[in-house]
């Protein structure tokens, strides 16, 4: 039989730092002290039926809901609460009275079952406050943050929506333009098409030769244009002149850059310089404004149509790209937007993962291997208060004899943008943990902070 | 978990898996021989009946106090056979048949018999030309042998029991030089043990008169890419039984099948041979993970065993005269009196060994167990907390991913025991180690579940890493301990780490230098809460002929053919054994394993291997573990959810309320399933399977009596309603529903989108109470139950005394000191008996120092009395008695309470509409003596 100890003697400290005790049952939390008035009749809280104080914690269960024994193990249903002062109140399932486990930081739980349980309420207390200050310190930081992103994000969207505007009256005189110029083309084919009929092969045949030749005298000119100290080889300097050929096309032509034009060498005589030529032959402008006047003019109407064509279809691609990343939900206040076309890495014991947002995860092995998908990127799938949570990514690589590969990302606040970690806690469903500012709340007052009991 | 076949391992391995698993989900058939590609069972299956060249040879017959031998001879050959019959205690009847003079020794398999059996004296009662007849003692029991052909008829009265050789399949391929080499040089140490004569006979006379080369598979034999060298030729043996009035055979488990055993005319036969069977298929009579050749035979009259000791692959045939007969048909016979009667005809044959029979003679079901016991040993008694639950899963991930799935059962508020680890946990599959980033702090991870008074079992197989920089493998080879192959040579096949090596576990050097390796300075990280789940082996090697050894390997001078069956049980002895020493001889060991063989009982629990998440598949776990507790092995269980694939909702929570009704309660899923912890799926779900795990917890006193029972008697936990009902014809053939003890009758929803059940109750001019409601039902009556997604028909039967604790905590130590509620259904007649055992759950000291508290529960003439079976013990508990339900009882006008001769008033309540009544708080101590009086 275990002893009983009906009633619970708290002592609590006030603000003030004046004792008082508070006497109730074993279990019993203060906001339901009414109920459980010593000496008369208990109703169980559940209305069922009344019974003798005396039967309340008796270690017998009376009540359906549990109600008689809130500090005994003997309902099913029970809870027992811990006032856990110092830390924070908490109820648990009465099954874990005096279980022989310490529950209650308190100890309360374990009054009876000679289980060694420490009051530990002081150092968790002080370790929550802690944790949460550093918290709200994050918390408001990344807040900041957010603002500015929200900012960045609204001027961005502006102005990528002013250059659609722009792109697409430029798309209309553009498209104008390609009407324009297939007319001219078709106009000038015309005899030159009367013509092919006519001669079909020895025409192809004599318009490789011409353009062989063209192409030739054309290389031989730019030779000795790029030659500018005549020595008889073209170097790295004398090309980097040609910003035109700036390979990524970022403005400047460096000087690795030309040395990968260049096949690596440091200069080319004309022999050598054929193999240079093909690199830079597309976009090759002369250094003497020249007369094509030996271009037939089929030829040049039909140039001038399709630059003007692959122009549009450029423009069409970039108003497309635009659009698709304008269409992206990027939260509430376009706060995510940064994070589009960004990767962030995370490397383990094992693998390599990254994290594109708002495209794909993968996974690659750290010591050689390809690269896995690990999901492209499907919605936002966070609880329905805040789906901003959680990102999903699905239909990566299959996996073997299992469904295909697939993320989740869970967002956190934080003041840096990172991959914190990553798991697979089912096979080939991945998740990965991710701190973002964009997710960071308004900060609460930081007076309101728990300082310490905030119960009794 | 299981494999699949490649034949070679290497760059193609992973295409070759990828091929196999994009077709159908199902065994592969083609990997597993049929008996016409086992050689010497197309041979023996060839042979006719009724044309037995053996004869007994009665002069030679010599008899001692207890033993009779006989030689018969085969009068083909003219090779003779020494035959040794026994009578033993407790009316059993062991027959040996061997070579009179064989080459060389046969092998006879040592370590399953727990001590030479003690005999009883035979005596000749007459004799004459055409045989003798012996008293098999009381009960007027005759054992009759005639000399041509030789044949054993055991009688009772005028009535043949049993008949050995009744249709002349006895035949014993005598070992004998190869005709064709017999130069060869390995020849000459087998001449050495026999005379010369004797040798110029073999060698000049073929049984068939036919060279052996140019019979297949004599002295070689081919499967799949493999080739077994078979140096002893032929060695095969059978031997037929004949049941005359039994139309009901049970037993030789592992097969996926229903409990009654199939007629095998027409097919193949049962097929005992211990296999990874990759996705098994079901009802077929392959053989599976385990086996034990034992079978029971049962009628209204009289329940049989014939324990067949051979380790050997086996194949067992039966036949029935009344097999393809309808219910009206066997009525016509019966009304026209014209019909022979129904008999039930078995074959054995087994590749190599000898012939050693041991037929148990019951009469009653529960004499067949306490027989079998008696030769084998019962089961071992369990520690409580592996009643539990158990959660499992290849793979939990790391120390993290433990911890997050201990907390998860605290959140859900669920209970569970134990946590597993699969082989993922090991460092590169080196048994015995961690993996040292996933699971670097495994005694922190321990600790944390030992607060928590929670366990784990983490797996160690048999297939050793061939690495020399890992301490077993060195340890093992240094000392010469692997199993060789037919060249001397370690032997070597593929498993889980790669190329392995597997331990000789018959040398029993080896097993005890296993058994220290799980001392808790040897084996690094492990602590007292760390127990050992034996996989793969029967043993699995990948690349080997069946996915198992070659049967050419040696052990010692012993092929793998001879201890094939045998193999995992030496596995799981010697783990167990280790966790013993490891306490001192302390504490209880908990080890399970998937191969098995007659004996395994001894050391541990088994589960039904690799099964899948489909309807089928939870329906098989009822039969296929009944049959294990036929024979032996109570604590029996199926992976909960199927192991393969991922169940509906539905069927997992089906399978948690099947499954927390079966002794070993574990739920377990494949690397490459989604996760399934039992709060994923909703939270009505979580509900649902969280009220099955508590029901599970209240009745864990339950439990543990029934295995204290098990451990004393061999009487089966779970077991057929035959067992209880043996004259019950109707429940001869049920394998849907169980008995839990004798007392609790189970019928799991094994269908999906179930709405109701007949559940078939057992016990003209008895009762059942449906535990859940206390609504009695009466038996011998098939009953409808309408069913929902919580519904699990279970049912208390009217004269039983169950004692329960309904105060379910986080694990089962937790509930140690708690009180007992307890359950008194009372008979028609206003009668209930009951036991209660307790002890402190975990250690040998209710062996070694009788510290448990037995008690013998009654409710007679109106008095619920506590009183004490074991008077000399002495345990002390803190445990008390909370609560008595009186099911089916009146209301009294008073309740007393009868104690150290004082009387106290008893508050009650009483339900009229369920005629509960309900003794409030009587509050004795669980191990004093009681009465409570209704008056």
């Amino acid at each position: 039989m275990t002893c009983l100890h009906l009633l619970l003697t708290l002592v609590f400290a006030v603000s003030l730092g004046t004792p008082v005790e508070i006497q109730r049952p074993r279990g019993v939390p203060l906001t339901k002290k009414p109920f459980y008035e010593e000496n008369k009749p208990f109703t169980c809280l559940d209305g069922s039926r009344t019974i003798p104080f005396d039967r309340v914690n008796d270690d017998y269960c009376d009540c359906k809901d549990g109600s008689d024994e809130p500090g005994t193990a003997a309902c099913p249903n029970g809870s027992f609460h811990c006032t856990n002062a110092g830390y924070r109140p908490m109820f648990i399932p009465s099954s874990r009275i005096n279980d022989g486990i310490c529950d209650c930081c308190d100890t309360t739980d374990e009054y009876n079952s000679g289980a060694k349980c420490e009051n530990t309420c002081k150092e968790l207390g002080l370790k929550e406050r802690d944790v949460l200050q550093k918290m709200a310190e994050i918390t408001k930081e990344g807040f900041l943050l957010k603002q500015q992103l929200i900012e960045e994000a609204k001027k961005g969207r502006e102005e990528k929506q002013g250059k659609v505007t722009d792109m697409q009256e430029n798309k209309k005189q553009l498209e104008e333009k390609v009407e324009a110029l297939r007319t001219v083309k078709e106009t000038a084919e015309q005899p030159e098409k009367e013509a092919k009929e006519r001669h079909l092969k020895a025409w192809e045949e004599q318009k490789a030769a011409i353009r062989l030749e063209k192409d030739k005298a054309k290389m031989a000119e730019a030779f000795l244009e790029l030659d500018d100290n005549a020595d008889g080889f073209v170097s790295v300097s004398e090309l980097q002149s040609h910003a035109e050929l700036d390979p990524d096309a970022d403005g400047t032509l460096t000087e690795t850059e030309v040395q990968g034009l260049m096949g690596g060498a440091a200069q080319v005589d004309t022999s050598t310089f054929e193999s240079v030529w093909t690199n830079i032959k597309d976009k090759y402008h002369s250094e003497v404004s020249r007369e094509e006047a030996d271009m037939s003019s089929a030829q040049k109407a039909r140039d001038d149509f399709e630059d003007s064509e692959k122009a549009l279809r450029e423009m069409d691609d970039q108003i497309r790209n635009i659009e698709k990343e304008l269409s992206f939900d990027f939260g509430p206040d376009a706060e995510f937007t940064y994070l589009y076309s960004q990767c962030y890495e995370l490397t383990t014991s094992e693998y390599i993962y990254r994290l594109c947002p708002f495209n794909r995860v993968s996974q690659k092995p750290k010591y050689g291997g390809s690269e896995t998908n690990l999901g492209t990127w499907g919605s936002w799938s966070g609880p329905e208060n805040n789906k901003y949570l959680v990102m999903k990514y699905e239909h990566g690589t299959g996996c073997w004899q299992g469904p295909n590969r697939s993320t989740t990302v869970k967002l956190t606040c934080g003041k840096e943008t990172v991959v914190t970690s990553t798991s697979e806690p089912s096979r080939c469903e991945y998740l990965m943990e991710f701190t973002t500012p964009a997710v960071c709340q308004e900060p609460a007052n930081m007076d309101l902070l728990p300082h310490g009991h905030e119960e009794l | 978990m299981a494999v699949i076949s490649i034949e070679r391992m290497g760059l193609l391995s992973v295409f070759c898996v990828c091929l196999f698993f994009s077709s159908a989900f199902a065994v592969d058939r083609g990997n597993f021989k049929t008996c016409d590609q086992s050689s010497f069972c197309k041979r023996q299956r060839a042979l006719k009946p009724g044309q037995s060249p053996y004869r007994a040879l009665l002069e030679t017959l010599e008899l001692s106090d207890s033993r009779l031998t006989l030689q018969l001879i085969n009068d083909n050959n003219k090779v003779h056979l020494l035959l040794e019959l026994y009578r033993l205690q407790g009316n059993m009847t062991r027959v040996k048949i061997n070579e009179l003079k064989p080459l060389k020794p046969r092998f006879e398999v040592p370590d399953v018999l727990i001590a030479e059996p003690p005999t009883e004296p035979l005596s000749v009662l007459s004799k004459d030309d055409n045989g003798i007849v012996l008293s098999l003692g009381a009960e007027s029991q005759r054992l009759i042998v005639s000399a041509r052909p030789f044949r054993l008829d055991i009688m009772e009265g005028p009535e043949v029991l049993l008949s050995l050789n009744s249709r002349g399949l006895l035949a014993f391929e005598h070992l004998h030089l190869r005709k064709d080499t017999q130069a060869q040089p390995d020849g000459a140490e087998v001449k050495e043990s026999v005379d010369g004569d004797q040798q110029q006979d073999e060698v000049e006379k073929d049984e068939d008169g036919e060279g052996d080369k140019e019979q297949d598979g004599l002295w070689e034999e081919t499967f799949k890419s493999h080739t077994d060298t078979k140096p002893n030729g032929p060695t095969s043996i059978s031997l037929d039984f004949s049941l005359p009035g039994v139309e009901h055979v049970y037993g030789i488990p592992e097969h996926a099948d229903d409990l009654k055993l199939k007629t095998t005319d027409g097919g193949d036969p049962y097929r005992l041979y211990n296999l990874d069977v990759f996705q098994y298929e079901l009802y077929n009579p392959m053989a599976l993970y385990g086996s034990i050749p034992v079978m029971l035979a049962h009628n209204t009259q009289r329940t049989m065993g014939i324990f067949w000791l051979n380790a050997a692959e086996t194949w067992v045939d039966i036949s029935s005269n009344t097999a393809g007969k309808t219910v009206f048909g066997k009525m016509l016979d019966f009304v026209q009196g014209s019909s022979e009667k129904p008999q039930t005809d078995i074959r054995w044959i087994s590749e190599s060994g000898i012939i050693d029979v041991f037929i148990m003679l019951g009469p009653k079901p529960s004499d067949v167990f306490s027989q079998y016991a008696s030769l084998t040993g019962t089961q071992s008694f369990p520690p409580l907390a592996s009643l539990g639950y158990h959660q499992c899963r290849w793979n939990y991930n790391d120390q993290e991913d433990v911890k997050s799935v201990d907390q998860g059962f605290d959140q859900h508020d669920i209970p569970y025991d134990f946590i597993w680890l699969d082989i993922e946990h090991a460092d590169g599959k080196r048994y015995f180690t961690w993996d040292p980033h996933k699971f670097s702090q495994p005694k922190e991870m321990l600790q944390g579940l030992m607060d928590k008074r929670r366990k784990m079992v983490a797996i160690v197989d048999p297939h050793i890493k061939v690495d020399s920089g890992y301490k077993i493998h060195s340890e093992i080879t240094s000392k010469d301990f692997y199993v060789k192959n037919k060249d001397g040579r370690n032997y070597e096949g593929w498993c889980w780490p790669g190329n392995s090596g597997y331990p000789d576990f018959t040398i029993p050097e080896m097993r005890a230098w296993w058994a220290s390796m799980f001392a808790y300075d040897q084996y690094e990280g492990s602590m007292e809460n760390l127990f050992t789940w034996n996989d793969m082996n029967e043993p699995s090697v990948f690349n080997g002929p069946e996915v198992t050894m070659h049967k050419d390997a040696l052990h010692g001078k012993w092929e793998h053919r001879e201890i094939h069956n045998i193999y995992g049980l030496y596995v799981q002895m010697a783990t167990a054994e280790g966790q013993i020493q490891r306490s001192g001889g302390v504490e209880r060991p908990f080890v399970l394993t998937r191969a098995f063989f007659a004996g395994s009982q001894r050391f541990g629990a088994v589960w039904t291997g690799d099964n899948a998440a489909e309807w089928g598949h939870l329906k098989i776990s009822i039969p296929m573990c009944l049959s294990l507790g036929l024979v032996g092995v109570s604590f029996c269980g199926a992976d909960i959810g199927g192991f393969f694939k991922n169940p509906s909702t539905e069927l997992l929570v089906r399978w948690y309320q099947t499954g927390a009704y079966q002794p070993f309660f574990r739920a377990h899923a494949h690397l490459d399933t989604t996760r399934r912890e039992p709060w994923l799926f909703g939270p009505e779900n979580t509900a649902l399977i969280r009220e099955v795990i508590r029901q599970r917890y209240a009745l864990l006193p339950y439990w543990y009596q029934l295995f204290f029972q098990a451990y004393r008697t061999g009487m089966p936990v779970m077991r057929p309603l035959w067992v209880d009902y043996p004259k019950d014809t109707v429940t001869f053939t049920i394998d849907d529903e169980f008995l839990i003890g004798s007392d609790l009758l189970v019928h799991p929803i094994t269908e999906e989108g179930s709405r109701g059940v007949t559940a078939y109750l057992p016990g003209a001019g008895e009762v059942w109470y449906d535990v859940h409601t206390f609504q009695k039902h009466n038996g011998a009556q098939n009953l409808y139950i309408p069913v929902t997604l919580s519904s699990i028909p279970v049912f208390q039967r009217g004269g039983s005394i169950i004692p329960r604790k309904d105060r379910v905590r986080r694990s089962s130590a937790c509930m140690e000191n708690d009180p007992y509620t307890l359950y008194v259904a009372l008979s028609p007649k206003k009668f209930a008996r009951g036991k209660l055992y307790i002890d402190d759950g975990h250690s040998f000291n209710y062996d070694t120092k009788k510290e448990f508290i037995h008690r013998s529960l009654t409710f007679a003439n109106n008095a619920l009395t506590s009183s004490n079976l074991c008077p000399d013990c002495n345990f002390l508990t803190s445990s008390w008695i909370e609560k008595v339900l009186i099911l089916g009882a009146s209301k009294p006008s008073k309740v007393v309470l009868k104690m150290d001769g004082k009387e106290t008033p008893v508050d009650f309540e009483f339900d009229s509409s369920m005629s509960v009544l309900t003794l409030r708080k009587p509050g004795m101590n669980a191990g004093d003596d009681w009465t409570l009086l209704l008056q």
